[in-house]
């Protein structure tokens, strides 16, 4: 399929802090080395990356880096990242609100952006003056507009106020209108971003669905950016992660979500340090001192058993003690947990190892994390857990062979594959 | 492969890579923006467009006050009242056209940081909207005219009046490319906006608004001469020769002074609309 839009080496560089003060020396400046010195840009200062959290030694920032990524004809891209990470600034730079610093961005087609709902609605006029305003400053002639007039007002579900001022409209019925003129749009390249987030859930399912129309139906390629990973993963097909303004990866929309997931978590180690035995929680009857998973080997075949190793310090001499144990996906739901037998005991002050084995897990491919609990008893006979760690160790599951497994396994599958079915025909 | 690309953007482009064809495609955008402002301006008002009238009915009769009574300026021999209303009449729809459009990035930044089309729709949808206000006025000015014709004041258009249609755009020209060029420096310094307003203040008593040009002649100030000054400023021989085609009172400016006013026009139209269009791209991170 052909490439629908390409990106080179594109990169949008800003200044912090008041751009007003000092705007002029320093404009004045670069004219000088840029113009009469011949020289390249002072301001523009490579390899500085955009964190922030951290205080940075230029008043210059790039928002966007080293930009590199081609998308094809038909796809729906998510964009992800966190705050600041320039998903927005990147759409800005598709839609042409503002120029990059360096690189190109080539498209074909024409763009539609959706980087607001409603954009140009003024408050005094109608429901149907607005219609003809925000869609043509989306792009549309009056005629494109007259002839999808129902369709609008039909999927806006505002009929009834159309000939109202928008002012007395209430949000959500402004944004349902919005997004309706929105939707009828048709560009071959459309750019949203997080616009889902308002409206009631009838609506977003709706937004949804026609957004997946438009790239599924109509061959259209999208370009999404969202928080909501639901949506991201329902609606996506690949995806691009953004950190501090750099692509951190690109993949299946679901890859995306899980590396977004994790990088935004401190989940990144097979291993884990809780205490060290001179500074343990004396209050604690047994603590643990490190969690790891077995050889620190964090990337386990599908048949391959989980083993987790403890280290555990007891301060006190208790019998029967236990481990349970509970698996997540990395975005956090929980997928199942097993507790083990009251199979050690300890004594005072005394530095235990002990070493659990998950055998026939059935889990799928993918990311996860396990939280563990030590304590003592079960819910038939009273528990109680001396100590609790959350998001402990990180692992992978992966296919036992790359090229082998006759079927990919989707993730909308679930995340367990059942051991067998019995069978029976009567 | 490589060359067939819709759309191409790259941080710095050709300096007069104008692109007029794309204004056009958008000219739904454009009327739809003219009828938002008409239709808004006056919503929730009693009187509506009566305003429109009322305005510089009043400003004339203050004129007639103070310039026509206290001050005592003579007016060519011409009515005080539709001396003034020619003179208020075109320099309003002038002073209002270079206020709404050398807002233009301010005020639309909601809309220009969100979507893109082509930025010079904005400027140009104001200057066909305040046409309408111009219509209005000059319909208040054509009926005190005829009023005074009916009750036998010799007053009478020449030949010059057919130049009408080309004052008008010479004035939306002007103040186009004034406000496109203002607009497109004050996106970054706020100063020139707040300088300039008070300049559009001022530009009035430098044009021949309040007094006939015919009354600087021979007048020198400063060892520099006003009359030769004046005419310099290019709103004044388009003032001047409205004001002789329909009053044909005083004197036609020349030729030659028009000719001046609608070269400098065109110029600072082109110069206007590239700098406005360099500014464009990127004047979201700074405005």
């Amino acid at each position: 399929m052909a490439t629908a839009i390409e990106f080179e080496n594109v990169g949008k560089q800003y200044r912090l802090g008041l751009v007003s003060t000092q705007t002029l020396s320093h404009d004045l400046q670069r004219w000088w080395t840029m113009n009469v010195l011949r020289k390249e840009d002072p301001y523009l200062r490579v390899g500085e990356t955009n964190d922030r959290s951290v205080k940075g030694t230029s008043d210059y920032v790039w928002a966007l880096r080293d930009i590199d990524f081609k998308v094809e004809q038909g796809d729906v891209v998510g964009i992800i990242g966190r705050n600041g990470a320039g998903k927005s600034t990147l759409l800005k730079l598709l839609s042409r609100v503002t120029a990059p610093t360096t690189g190109a961005i080539r498209a074909r087609g024409r763009i539609g952006s959706l980087l607001e709902v409603g954009t140009g609605f003024h408050p005094e006029m109608t429901g149907r003056e607005n219609i003809f305003m925000n869609g043509a400053i989306l792009g549309m002639t009056k005629s494109e507009i007259a002839s999808k007039l129902d369709e609008i007002v039909d999927f806006s579900g505002c009929e009834r106020y159309l000939d109202t001022p928008v002012k007395r409209y209430s949000s959500g019925m402004m944004v349902r209108l919005g997004f309706a003129v929105a939707a009828h749009l048709d560009p071959e390249i459309l750019v949203v971003d997080e616009v889902l987030a308002v409206g009631d859930a009838e609506f977003q399912k709706k937004a949804i669905g026609k957004m997946k129309d438009v790239s599924q139906g109509e061959g259209r390629t999208v370009l999404f950016v969202s928080h909501n990973m639901a949506a991201v993963k329902n609606l996506c097909k690949n995806g691009i992660v953004l950190r501090n303004g750099m692509v951190a990866y690109s993949g299946s929309s679901f890859n995306c979500v899980d590396f977004y997931l994790q990088d935004c978590s401190d989940l990144k180690r097979p291993y884990s340090i809780y205490a060290k035995e001179e500074t343990v929680d004396k209050s604690k009857e047994v603590v643990f001192l490190s969690i790891s998973l077995k050889d620190m080997k964090d990337q386990i075949k599908k048949s391959e058993n989980i083993s987790f190793e403890f280290d555990l310090f007891s301060n006190a001499s208790i019998e029967n003690c236990r481990i349970n144990t509970t698996i997540f996906t990395i975005d956090g739901t929980p997928i199942g947990g097993v507790s083990s037998d009251s199979f050690f005991s300890t004594s005072i002050n005394q530095r235990k190892k002990v070493t659990l084995s998950l055998h026939d897990h059935h889990l799928v491919p993918g990311k996860y994390y396990a939280s563990f609990s030590v304590g003592i008893g079960n819910s038939l006979t009273g528990q109680r857990d001396f100590e609790v760690v959350q998001q402990a160790v990180v692992f992978s599951i992966v296919s036992d062979n790359e090229e082998g497994s006759v079927v990919q396994w989707s993730k909308s599958w679930g995340n367990m594959l059942f051991p067998y079915y019995q069978e029976v025909i009567y | 492969m490589e060359n067939n690309w819709d759309i191409v953007i790259k941080p710095r482009e050709r300096l007069l890579s104008v692109d007029l064809g794309e204004i056009w495609r958008y000219r739904d955008l454009c009327s739809l923006f003219v009828k938002r402002n008409i239709v808004t301006q006056y919503k929730q008002t009693i009187l509506g467009p009566l305003w429109y009238v009322i305005q510089p009915a009043l400003t004339v009769v203050m004129y007639m006050v103070v310039f026509g009574g206290i001050a005592g300026i003579p007016t060519d021999g011409v009515p005080q009242p539709l001396f003034y209303l020619a003179g208020v009449c075109m320099w309003q729809y002038f002073a209002d056209c270079l206020n709404s459009t050398s807002n233009t990035f301010v005020n639309n930044a909601g809309i220009f940081g969100k979507v893109y089309f082509p930025r010079l729709v904005s400027p140009l949808s104001d200057v066909i909207s305040n046409l309408l206000r111009f219509g209005i006025q000059f319909g208040l000015f054509a009926v005190v005219y005829v009023w005074y014709i009916f009750k036998g004041i010799p007053v009478s258009p020449n030949w010059y009046a057919l130049l009408f249609p080309v004052l008008v755009i010479m004035m939306a020209g002007l103040s186009l490319g004034f406000g496109v060029l203002i607009s497109s420096m004050t996106t970054k310094y706020r100063d020139l906006r707040i300088l300039f307003t008070f300049i559009v203040q001022l530009w009035m008593y430098a044009t021949p608004i309040v007094y006939p040009l015919s009354q600087v002649k021979g007048r020198v100030l400063a060892g520099i001469d006003l009359y030769t000054l004046m005419r310099i400023n290019p709103v004044t021989p388009v003032i001047e020769t409205f004001k002789y085609g329909f009053l044909n009172a005083g004197e036609f400016i020349g030729w030659g002074w028009l000719a001046y006013s609608f070269l400098f026009m065109i110029a600072l139209l082109c110069f206007g609309v590239v700098v406005f269009n360099k500014v464009q791209k990127s004047f979201m991170d700074t405005v």
